[in-house]
Order: C-alpha cells, then structure tokens, then sequence
C-alpha cells in the first residue's frame, strides 16, 4: 500500500491535497487551531510571526478571486511574503511545463505552494514532484482542483458547521446543486463523513449528479421538499452559467423554480437551520435573496472562517519538516 | 541523584500573593500565560485588592521553536478583555526556567499595544535562563535536572500542586 501522500512518514500533515481519506484527528486538528485564528483578524496587529520569512507562492492556474485573496490574507497574517502568479498569463503560455515552473519557483526559495488548477490531481503531481526530488521542506495546498478537491473549503465548511452546531453526531447536513461538477461537495461530503455526520443528503436534478454518489455515503433526493425536511444545515452550491448552455439543464428560471432556495422551501428543515454558500452566488438561479441575507444565513461568517482555516492549514503544513 | 524538592504549590501561591500585596499597581492587569499562568492569575486577582482586569495569553503562535518543531496541537484563545497600550501588565506564570515563553508573550502583548509597563510574577524560578529575563515576583527557587520539567496541576476542587516529569521533547 503506498503512504498517504498527504502525511510524511511520522504520520504529519505536509501538503493538503484532499481530505479524502485523511483522518479525522488531523481534520479535528486543523477546526482546532484556526479557531485562536479567528481572533487575530479583530487585533490592532493582524499578524503573528509564525511564518515570517517564508515565501508563500500563490499559483493560480484557473482564475479565483476571493479564494486567492483569503490565502493572500492567511499568509499575510502569518507574516510570510505573498508571491501572486497568474500563470494562466506567464510562463505556460509561453510553452514552460508546470514541474519545470515549480522547479524554477524552489530555486528561487520557495516554502510553500498554493495551487489551483482546471486539471484534477495537479496540486498531487507537483507533491509527488517536490518529494521526488527530496524538498521536503517545501509545501503544497491545494486550493481547487479540477473537478477532485477543494479541502481549504470543505474545512472552513465544517468549521463553519461545528461553529453554530458543535457536534456533527447528530446533523442532517443537505448539499443542493450542481454536485456532478463540484469539487466543494466532494470535499465536503468526505469531510463530514470523516467527522461521523449521520445523515448527509444530496439533492439534485438527476443529470447534475455523479455516477455512484451513493458510494460515498449520502442520501439522494431530487425534490426540495423531501430533502430538506428537518435538516440542520443546507450547503446551497453555485450553478455555473456555462452548465446551463449544455443538454444538463432547461433554464436557470427552471432550475430556480425547482432548486433555487426559497423562503418557501427552506421552511422544510429546521426552524435553526443555517444556510451556506460557498460563493460567488447567483441570486435568482440556486438561492433566492431573502435567504442569501437572512436570518438563517452565515455565508459571509463562512468568509471570515476561511481566512482562520487557512492561517491554520498554512502555519501546520509550514512546521513540519 | 538526589529527588527534586518542589515547594508545595498552595503554600508557594500564598507567598507570592503576599509579595505581589502592596507592591502591585493598584489596577494592574494580570495576564496569564497558558495553562499553570492562567490559573495563577485568577487566584492573584482574587485575593488582592484593586481592580485587577485578568487576561490570557496563548504563545503557541509566537515562540521561537516552531522550525524545530511546528506547531503543537492544543492552541488557546489569547484573551486580553483590557486596552493593552497605557497599561500596567503583570504576566504571570508557573514556572520560569529558559525564559522563551516570556519572551513570546511580551512580544505577542505588544501586537495589542504598547503597554505602559511589564511586570512578571511566576511561583517556581528553576534558573536556566537563555536570556536576560528575570521575575519582579518569585515565590520559589529550586534546582531541577535539565531532564526534567516542573508541570502545575490543578484537581477538581481548584487545588494547585507541583510535580516534575520526564521531559517530552524539547521545551
């Protein structure tokens, strides 16, 4: 059996790729030092010095705002210095390799790499690469890939949900939406699963959902009303415009009228529901605005999370050797 | 070699409260470094007069070993319910021995401000120092074997006691 690439050989967390098959102690771990974090950001000196003198390089080969930006601020608060690369612009356009980019960014001295990227398992490759070639003091943190992962999102996900609900053994957590493409369920469902999270559902129109989502243990439904009935937190996912050009799909005025979160529906679950997106939202398409800025709403909360969960993956990955 | 002589931790904390009496700023802020600090803190602000404020601090994310040795588990919330810039501080702490973790708290308290003043009080001085950090109060001074470390426990009714252990890596 091969080493979970994700640990090195104490059995420490030195990249975060996924959190597919990671345990739950080192998940635990990460909630329970981002929340010291959360503090840091209402300080008169947003910064600790735990990462001064590292070099953070942010590697974006799919284009993000507001992730890009809480990791820049993550690593800020960390005192490392923030490279930002728009490679989509640079180095591969003119023809370079990813591994020979990588290899070029650690002769220039490295610490850590935060990547995202449209191809699935490319955060794996260049882990795999650094190891390969014996830089075990250089990190990586996915930070999107593909259609695979999004384990930065998945733990500020989850720590959003242990934030107003502490214990995941007794929550009905529903996922809404585009699960078939998105790397921010997956993520999260492995994660909540991890956690011992009895019922996790997915609800979703048949064509936007993976073959065999059954086998990582969820519930499907393909109606609001059933789905949502007595859930404790519903996790509403973006609809990609683009998704809509394609046969998946009629309209976004038909996909709101079935899926979109209404008032109406949300009445299903819990009265203390809590309701969350993973951002950018499209108003009128999977979530209506009364819900978006309700009461039950802590989308922008999970904004702030990130930046503590992140500080935490970055100043955990960044003290191992 | 001879068994370590601890003080007992209740009779040494009454020694310290009443070296701090009279000698305290009358609203100093007493800050507690995590955990033993903490508790001690809480007891000194009890038993003297004046309007003490109690704050905590955490220096995991401040200490000068994290290349060496990451970061541990187990990080607290630094608490400091009071404006940090003007004001009198007492850091208090179990055990004083390299001096380390003094520095990484007055570090950390003036990324909150710029106090007035910095006090120290701490039950046990094992000496040992690796920098020029000394206590203005001091309850106790014992000699202990460079392998072994001086833990502060606190039982279910609030009662403190001192024990030394087998040192668990580096501190």
């Amino acid at each position: 059996m091969t080493r979970n690439p994700q640990l090195n050989t104490n059995g420490e967390l030195t990249h975060l790729l996924t959190l597919e098959g990671l345990p739950a102690e080192v998940i635990r771990n990460i909630l329970d030092t981002a929340t010291p974090f959360v503090s840091i950001g209402e300080r008169e000196v947003k910064k600790v010095p735990l990462l001064r003198g590292k070099t953070v390089f942010n590697l974006f080969f799919e284009s993000s705002t507001r992730t890009r930006t809480t990791f820049e601020i993550a690593a800020k608060r960390l005192s490392a210095d923030v490279i930002n690369l728009n490679v989509s612009v640079s180095s591969t356009s003119k023809g370079e390799t990813l591994l020979d980019t990588i290899d070029n960014l650690v002769a220039m001295n490295a610490d850590m790499f935060v990547v995202r990227h449209s191809q699935s398992g490319a955060p794996h490759l260049i882990a795999a690469h650094l190891d390969a070639r014996g830089h075990r003091e250089v990190h990586v943190v996915n930070a999107g890939d593909g259609r695979h992962a999004h384990p930065t999102q998945g733990l500020l996900d989850l720590y959003t949900i242990r934030h107003y609900k502490q214990d995941f053994h007794k929550l009905c957590v529903a996922i809404v939406g585009d699960v078939l493409h998105s790397r921010v369920a997956r993520s999260l469902i492995h994660g909540l699963t991890t956690l011992g999270t009895p019922e996790v559902r997915v609800i979703a129109p048949r064509t936007l959902l993976p073959t065999h989502v059954e086998a990582m243990g969820v519930r499907l439904f393909h109606d609001m009303a059933s789905g949502l009935r007595d859930c404790d937190v519903v996790v509403m996912l973006r609809l990609q415009s683009e998704r809509m050009k394609g046969p998946l799909l009629p309209s976004a005025g038909e996909y709101f009228k079935h899926y979109g979160l209404t008032p109406d529906k949300l009445a299903f679950a819990k009265p203390d529901v809590i309701v969350m997106h993973p951002g950018p939202m499209n108003r009128g398409v999977e979530i209506d605005s009364a819900v978006a800025d309700g009461a039950r709403s802590v989308i922008l909360p999970q904004v702030t999370f990130g930046i503590a969960v992140r500080m935490a993956v970055m100043s955990i990955i960044g003290g191992v050797k | 070699m001879t068994p370590t002589q601890l003080p007992d931790a209740e009779a040494a904390l009454a020694t310290l409260i009443d070296r701090m009496r009279g000698a305290v700023a009358h609203e100093a802020a007493f800050v507690g470094i995590y955990s033993g600090g903490a508790w001690l803190a809480e007891r000194i602000a009890a038993a003297l007069p004046g309007n003490h404020p109690v704050g905590y601090i955490d220096v995991s994310f401040y200490r000068d070993d994290y290349d060496r040795t990451g970061l541990k588990g187990g990080s607290k919330r630094t608490e400091l319910p009071f404006d940090v810039a003007g004001a009198t501080i007492v850091l208090i702490d179990d055990v004083l021995y390299t001096g380390r973790s003094v520095r990484a708290a007055i570090n950390e308290l003036f990324d909150f401000g710029r106090p007035e003043c910095i006090e120290l009080a701490v039950l046990v001085d094992r000496g040992g120092r690796e920098l020029p950090i000394e206590p203005t109060y001091v309850a106790a001074r014992v000699a202990v074997a460079r392998n072994l470390t001086v833990v502060l426990s606190k039982a279910a009714d609030g009662k403190l006691s001192l024990a030394v252990e087998a040192k668990a890596g580096a501190t």
